[in-house]
């Protein structure tokens, strides 16, 4: 390549150099022409090869290799990174300055770009799964897949089952390689035995996809449109999410309800998911009177972070309905779009048949033809933007729920050590009247009664610290994670716009000759 | 090759507009300046002639678009000009649609942030500036074309029109008068109708009739779905603003390391909306105003054609008024009188209607040439900005994975 870039200098000077991009436009028209002045490339905006820094001690940025590749801007991407967990610690620099560590600069492969296919979004979810993750400094040496959607029986009665494959080095499972098929309502059930069981202990357990009646009974009436197919790779890529976020978290990995699931190929019918059953109403009777509680009562925080963490997350879910919101009209938009530039292609190519000089109906023609591939391009793009965007902010809402949920629990866990306190004091005063009227057969009842409530003050407040605890390590982990997946996703949502320009320059590039041929 | 109107002329590029036309120095006419108030424009007619006609070398005088419409109106019934192609007139001002927006977005200035107002503000600003800059060019072109006609140029009321400084106390059609053209031009489309169904002679003529019909139809169909088009991408580089308002907001909000991390991807989605807005403006002006201004050129070339019919069918009916008045041998010289002009005026519409329309054609296909390559290089250069920029913050966003080591230890 002929002109050799150096990575923008970090730190201080990252602000100023972006709002100068950001205005100037110039700057890039003369970045276009420099590029441009290289002979060879039919793509002038690939970027240069670069050479890898080992040379890791002070400020300088491990720096990128780009595989120039001929076809693509970023076919394989290599991002040598270490993150060593023991070295990570000392580098905790308040600015972020691009020293990773003052070791190996060996190590870890980051997120490797596959070049996009054309084919559904399980692509995007695929290479998600190649990025090893570290977490805590432990290593899950877990992937899930969800896959092959099949539809089991007729009419009304009718399901879709997945297949749920899992593989494994960890030693509690069985196997290395295993899988099964598992129906919807089966999520539904191993959600809400994991969130019985953790949720009011203070962990944060990940919620299940939600029901969709309306989608599911186009789907089970049969028909077998665009829609529905549609609906049901988004359930299957949720489902996905769902459980490749339930084995990430150390506490629900251990669980052995969540490996019947995995593993076990009969799992015994969860009725009490359905929303109609008796389990299903006592639930809506239960949210009810929890809400009715929430309001009621008011506890007095004693810890600040809690308080100060709970306002964060009102605001966040706030501004995440908003993004998600926007992001939805976005898609929408996009779509009519692609709708609109189809109706304009096909109106073009009828233009240019009735056109009578023959250099411009052709050039028309090309117009169209040019204009129907930018409507692919669209429907790929409103694609991205979904499953990418839009579904993680629809899953990080709902993750918030259940934050607020743990929030929630804790409180009703301080509610009923605080109860506990005010019964033992009732019963000491009780005790303390029974002494002056001196019944010595009641005292002793009264004496086990303050012995039995002074052990559930205790346990109260046992439970209520534990609980604290367990959320701020809840919540770490819970911010941990949403950076990371917000950062990925981001990541591939720029490279899949990255290939659409590329596309963009493609076409364009070859209309234009055709444009100039008009005579 | 293009072939002007008259010989030696320069080829002078307009601004903005989607006609190439040559003028000379003997008569050039532009729009110097423009001035929109509450409910109407007033366009400053700049002329610049060394035509003996005119008492000065170079003089302006304020138009507003009635007179335009005067003007135009006057070529059209003009006998004399009916063989020739009547440059067709510039559309109304409409800010109507504009100013909604406008009204609208300052009832809702409550619900929103300041700085999302602002920026709403901004962009309603400029789409008002850009019809602005429109209405003014297709004035222009209009005038243009009326200056670089050999025999258009010389009418005395665009004479009138160009150098007289005062008012031309031309109002707007009363409803009496509306109604009247409304009945004019049924029977003119119902005439038309009868009129296309005499067959030419002239095979040039039938062909140039089939072709335009069809043409027309199409450049009309093609023209709105374009519209649509380019309003669908305004949809999306609005979305854009409003995600990016939404992560501005989030990153604010939001503790100061993640904040590193988002606030880039709001300026990232800015400059997306940015110039996905620019490239929905640009295909607006290229395409979709090139395939309007067709659709109204198109237009006119049918009234050529349809004059012309028009004066074949008299023509033929004075022949045949003739052979009666013969056979009767009553008023012969008054039906022969009537056969010679009616020949005559067949004829010279006849010529110059060719002349015409082989110059629409040579003027339509310069035109799509040129709007197309410009469409096609400021597509690829959009393309390949957005590109570079996308790769930019692509390698910002893998440095700063970076961030999250430091975030780990703190949280």
């Amino acid at each position: 390549m002929a002109a050799e870039r150096e990575p923008p200098p970090l730190g201080d000077a990252r602000q100023p150099d972006l709002e100068e991009l950001e205005d100037g436009e110039d700057l890039f028209t003369s970045t276009v022409s420099t590029l441009e002045s290289s002979p060879s490339s039919p793509e002038p905006a690939s970027l240069p090869a670069e050479d890898i820094s080992t040379n890791s001690n002070g400020p300088k940025p491990a720096e990128i290799i780009l595989e120039d590749d001929r076809e693509d801007l970023f076919a394989e991407a290599t991002e040598e990174v270490s993150l060593d967990s023991p070295e990570r610690e000392p580098i905790l620099s308040p600015e972020p300055t691009p020293a990773i560590t003052p070791v190996t600069p060996t190590t870890l492969v980051a997120p490797r770009m596959e070049s996009k296919s054309i084919a559904a979004p399980v692509i995007f979810d695929r290479s998600r799964e190649e990025i090893e993750e570290e977490a805590n400094g432990d290593v899950f040496d877990i992937e899930i897949n969800v896959s092959d959607p099949e539809k089991v029986g007729d009419g009304m009665n009718a399901y879709m089952a997945y297949r749920v494959t899992t593989k494994t080095a960890l030693p509690m499972f069985n196997k290395n390689e295993f899988s099964v098929k598992r129906r919807f309502s089966d999520f539904l059930g191993l959600h809400s035995k994991l969130a019985t069981k953790y949720m009011h202990v203070g962990y944060i357990v990940p919620p299940a996809p939600e029901k969709s009646i309306v989608g599911m009974t186009k789907v089970k009436v049969g028909k077998e449109d665009s829609s529905s197919t549609e609906f049901v790779e988004k359930r299957r890529a949720a489902l996905e999410r769902y459980l490749q976020r339930t084995v990430k978290h150390p506490t629900l990995l251990q669980d052995p309800d969540l490996r019947q699931f995995l593993e076990s190929s009969e799992l015994p019918r969860a009725v009490n998911t359905q929303a109609l059953s008796g389990a299903g109403i006592l639930r809506m009777v239960n949210k009810a009177a929890d809400a009715v509680n929430k309001m009621t009562i008011k506890m007095n925080e004693s810890d600040a972070w809690f308080e100060e963490k709970q306002q964060q997350f009102e605001n966040l879910d706030q501004q995440l309905r908003k993004l998600h919101a926007s992001v939805e009209a976005l898609v929408c938009h996009r779509k009519e779009l692609s709708a609109n530039t189809a109706a304009f292609a096909k109106s073009a190519a009828m233009l240019g048949n009735s056109e009578d000089h023959t250099a411009l109906s052709r050039a028309l023609s090309q117009l169209a033809e040019v204009e129907e591939k930018i409507d692919q391009l669209h429907q790929e793009q409103a694609f991205a933007d979904f499953y990418m965007f839009s579904e993680l902010l629809g899953d990080y809402i709902r993750l918030i729920a259940a934050v607020k949920g743990v929030f929630d629990h804790r409180m009703k866990c301080w509610q009923k050590w605080q109860d506990a306190q005010v019964t033992l004091q009732k019963k000491r005063e009780a005790e303390a009247k029974l002494q002056l009227a001196n019944k010595p057969d009641k005292l002793q009842q009264a004496k086990d009664e303050i012995k039995e409530w002074e052990t559930k003050v205790q346990q109260g407040e046992r439970d209520f610290e534990q609980i604290s605890k367990t959320i701020r390590k809840e919540v770490g982990r819970f911010e941990r994670e949403r950076v990371r997946d917000f950062k990925t996703v981001i990541v591939k949502y720029l490279e899949s716009l990255v290939q659409t320009q590329q596309q963009l320059i493609k076409y364009w590039e070859a209309f234009l000759p055709e444009a100039k041929a008009i005579a | 090759m293009l072939r002007g109107f008259c010989g030696g002329g320069s080829f002078v590029s307009l601004k903005a507009i989607n006609v190439d036309l040559q003028t000379d120095a003997a008569l050039q006419v532009d729009i110097s300046d423009a001035l929109s108030e509450r409910d109407k424009v007033k366009f400053t007619v700049h002329t610049k002639s060394s035509l003996p006609n005119f008492k000065q070398n170079e003089f302006s005088v304020v138009r507003q678009h009635e007179e335009f419409i005067w003007l135009h109106d006057s070529f059209v019934e003009n006998e004399d000009y009916a063989g020739y192609i009547i440059p067709p007139a510039p559309p109304r001002p409409d800010f109507d649609a504009s100013r909604e927006k406008l009204q609208k977005l300052g009832e809702g200035e409550g619900s929103m942030t300041k700085e999302e107002f602002t920026k709403m503000k901004q962009e309603l600003e400029a789409e008002y500036l850009a019809i602005f800059k429109k209405t003014v060019a297709m004035h222009e072109v209009f005038l243009c074309r009326v200056a670089a006609h050999p025999i258009l140029r010389k009418d005395l009321n665009f004479h009138v029109f160009l150098e007289y400084n005062q008012d031309l106390s031309v109002r707007g059609k009363n409803k009496k008068e509306k109604l009247e053209d409304f009945f004019k031009n049924m029977v003119k489309s119902a005439d038309g109708v009868i009129v296309s169904g005499v067959k030419d002679v002239d095979d040039f003529f039938e062909h140039e009739r089939t072709f335009l019909v069809e043409y027309h139809n199409r450049v009309k169909d093609a023209s709105a779905k374009s519209d649509k088009m380019t309003r669908s991408h305004k949809n999306v580089a609005d979305d854009y603003n409003r995600i990016g308002s939404s992560l501005y907001t989030l990153g604010t909000q939001d503790s100061t390391e993640i904040f590193q991390l988002y606030c880039h991807i709001p300026l990232f989605y800015f400059s997306q909306q940015k110039i996905e807005a620019r490239v929905s403006a640009d295909e607006d002006l290229k395409l979709s105003d090139l395939l309007k201004y067709y659709l109204r050129e198109s237009q006119a070339a049918k009234d050529l054609l349809y004059r012309r019919s028009r004066s074949l069918v008299d023509y033929e009916n004075a022949n045949k008024a003739l052979d009666k008045a013969r056979a009767k041998n009553k008023d012969v010289l008054q039906a022969e009188t009537t056969q010679q002009l009616c020949c005559q005026k067949f004829e010279k519409i006849s010529e110059s209607a060719k002349q015409e329309l082989i110059d629409f054609k040579t003027r339509r296909v310069a035109a799509f040439r040129k709007n197309l390559v410009e469409l096609a290089e400021l597509e690829l250069k959009h393309a390949k900005v957005t590109g570079i920029y996308f790769c930019f913050h692509f390698r910002q966003l893998l440095f700063h994975r970076i961030i999250e080591v430091g975030l780990e230890g703190t949280l």
